[in-house]
């Protein structure tokens, strides 16, 4: 069957199977890598994208029920050469490691805060509750997160205990 | 990596659509709405439908939560955390909020429904304990026309109910009656997790005497996910802790759980009689106007 989904304001279309689950589409159909593909169970989050709007675990989407709704993926956060601030909050405050939770932390925070755009610490852990970061004990991610909101705020952006520069 | 066996797919434009598909397609033909139970059952071949029928189109027609008389309505598609959201729902039956803030996780929530969750019918299913004790009733469609199903008679076993393969849950139907108090009690192992034991109870109180009661269970084997007979000893007694132990130690007598990895008969049977009791002194606090 034929599925075009607009993907990060980009129309995609593509003759798939209608077993094809979505976040495959994103991934072979259409190139995107940034969208991670983990447990496969919709128990870790990775694979997290806006579906119109709301986050959504790819992994357990068929293609099929995207078809002619718009997907956001993290490679979508990015705004004409700028950051989103929840990506650059990830930087400053060193909220990933390995990275390979991040897209899907990065969309949910991206909604918590446009739903929620000061939100406590506790309402951040009940957003990323149904993600698993094997890296960072989650204290990082709730501090990146908070510096986001801080930034969009326009209030003091706090110096996070870890340093701001990570050299590789 | 895991992916479903081949199927057909149709996307539904009408709820007579999906009707048409349904009877079409034939019995091994099953409806896809969130798919957030369907889908990850079809990667393990638990599942294998020759085909899905997509509803999530119908959202129009079947995702309203409203008012309608005396009734609280509630579509089939609307997302669980649209039921999380609804502020007429909470109104009316806390347990509703209750309930879906431990359902699953935040992301899972947006896109699972409320009416797959029922006909999906797993055995540790949360709104179907919290249905039964509020005796809701579905409305079902065939093409023979519309047909109301109680909760309490929905569910024939494990992933089975009495709706016939070409048959659509439109929505679901639970009476509002002033004095009323309810609440959702479940312990879980990790967010996202099935529920090792819960119990949901909604309570009538004329004064400090129980004037009704419903006691819905999941996760431990209880018939229909009720507790009639704890429900029946405790209408007319006072409301007291005392009537809600002996009530819960009921429920617990009367339910089957099983053993598996989330623990053994013996703690599944006392998280049925202690969660009982806390459902029912919460929904009485409530019902009291103790506590929101």
């Amino acid at each position: 069957m034929e599925v075009t989904i607009n993907l990060n304001g980009t129309p995609e279309t593509h003759e798939v199977e209608p077993r094809l689950l979505l976040v495959h589409f994103i991934r072979e159909k259409a190139g995107l890598r940034g969208t991670h593909w983990g447990c496969d169970t919709s128990n870790c989050g990775t694979c997290v994208v806006w579906l119109d709007g709301k986050p959504v675990k790819s992994c357990t989407v068929l293609a099929a029920m995207a078809d002619g709704r718009s997907v956001r993926t993290v490679e979508g956060l990015e705004q004409g050469g700028q950051l989103d601030p929840v990506q650059e909050g990830f930087m400053e405050c060193h909220g990933l490691q390995c990275g390979f939770c991040t897209p899907g932390m990065l969309m949910t925070a991206r909604a918590l805060l446009d739903d929620n755009p000061d939100p406590t610490e506790t309402e951040i852990r009940e957003a990323i509750s149904g993600q698993l970061c094997r890296c960072t004990g989650y204290e990082n991610i709730v501090r990146s997160v908070r510096w986001a909101a801080e930034k969009e705020q326009g209030g003091p952006v706090t110096e996070s205990e870890t340093p701001a520069e990570v050299t590789a | 990596m895991q992916v479903p066996a081949p199927f057909a797919y149709e996307r539904a434009t009408s709820v007579e659509h999906a009707i048409a598909l349904l009877g079409e397609l034939g019995p091994e033909a099953r409806v896809v709405a969130g798919g957030h139970s369907l889908i990850p059952m079809m990667k393990l071949r638990l599942a294998r439908p020759d085909a899905l029928v997509d509803i999530n189109g119908l959202g129009a027609e079947l995702a309203q939560i409203r008012v309608d008389g005396d009734e609280l309505v509630i579509g089939s598609l609307a997302r669980h955390a649209d039921l999380l959201g609804s502020a007429v729902a909470g109104e009316h039956f806390p347990i509703f909020h209750d309930a879906e803030k431990v359902i699953a996780d935040p992301v899972v929530r947006n896109f699972g429904t409320v009416g797959g969750s029922l006909c999906q019918a797993d055995p540790a299913e949360d709104l179907a304990a919290v249905f039964a004790a509020l005796d809701g009733v579905a409305t079902v469609r065939g093409p023979a026309g519309v047909r109301q199903v109680r909760v309490r008679e929905l569910h024939v076993g494990p992933y089975e109910t009495v709706l016939a393969p070409d048959e659509l849950m439109l929505e679901l139907r639970v009476a509002i009656r002033p004095g009323g108090g309810s609440a959702y009690e479940k312990v879980e192992r990790r967010v996202g997790d099935y529920p090792v034991a819960a119990a949901g109870a909604v309570i009538w109180l004329d004064g400090d005497t129980v004037r009704d009661v419903g006691i819905g269970l999941t996760a431990v084997g209880a018939a229909h996910f009720a507790a009639p007979e704890a429900e029946a000893a405790l209408r007319g007694q006072p409301a007291t802790e005392e009537s809600f132990r002996a009530a819960a130690q009921l429920a617990a007598e009367h339910c089957n759980p099983s053993a598996d990895q989330r623990g053994p008969v013996d703690y599944k049977r006392h998280l049925a009689a202690e969660l009982t009791t806390r459902a029912l002194r919460r929904a009485a606090a409530r019902a009291r106007g103790q506590e929101a």
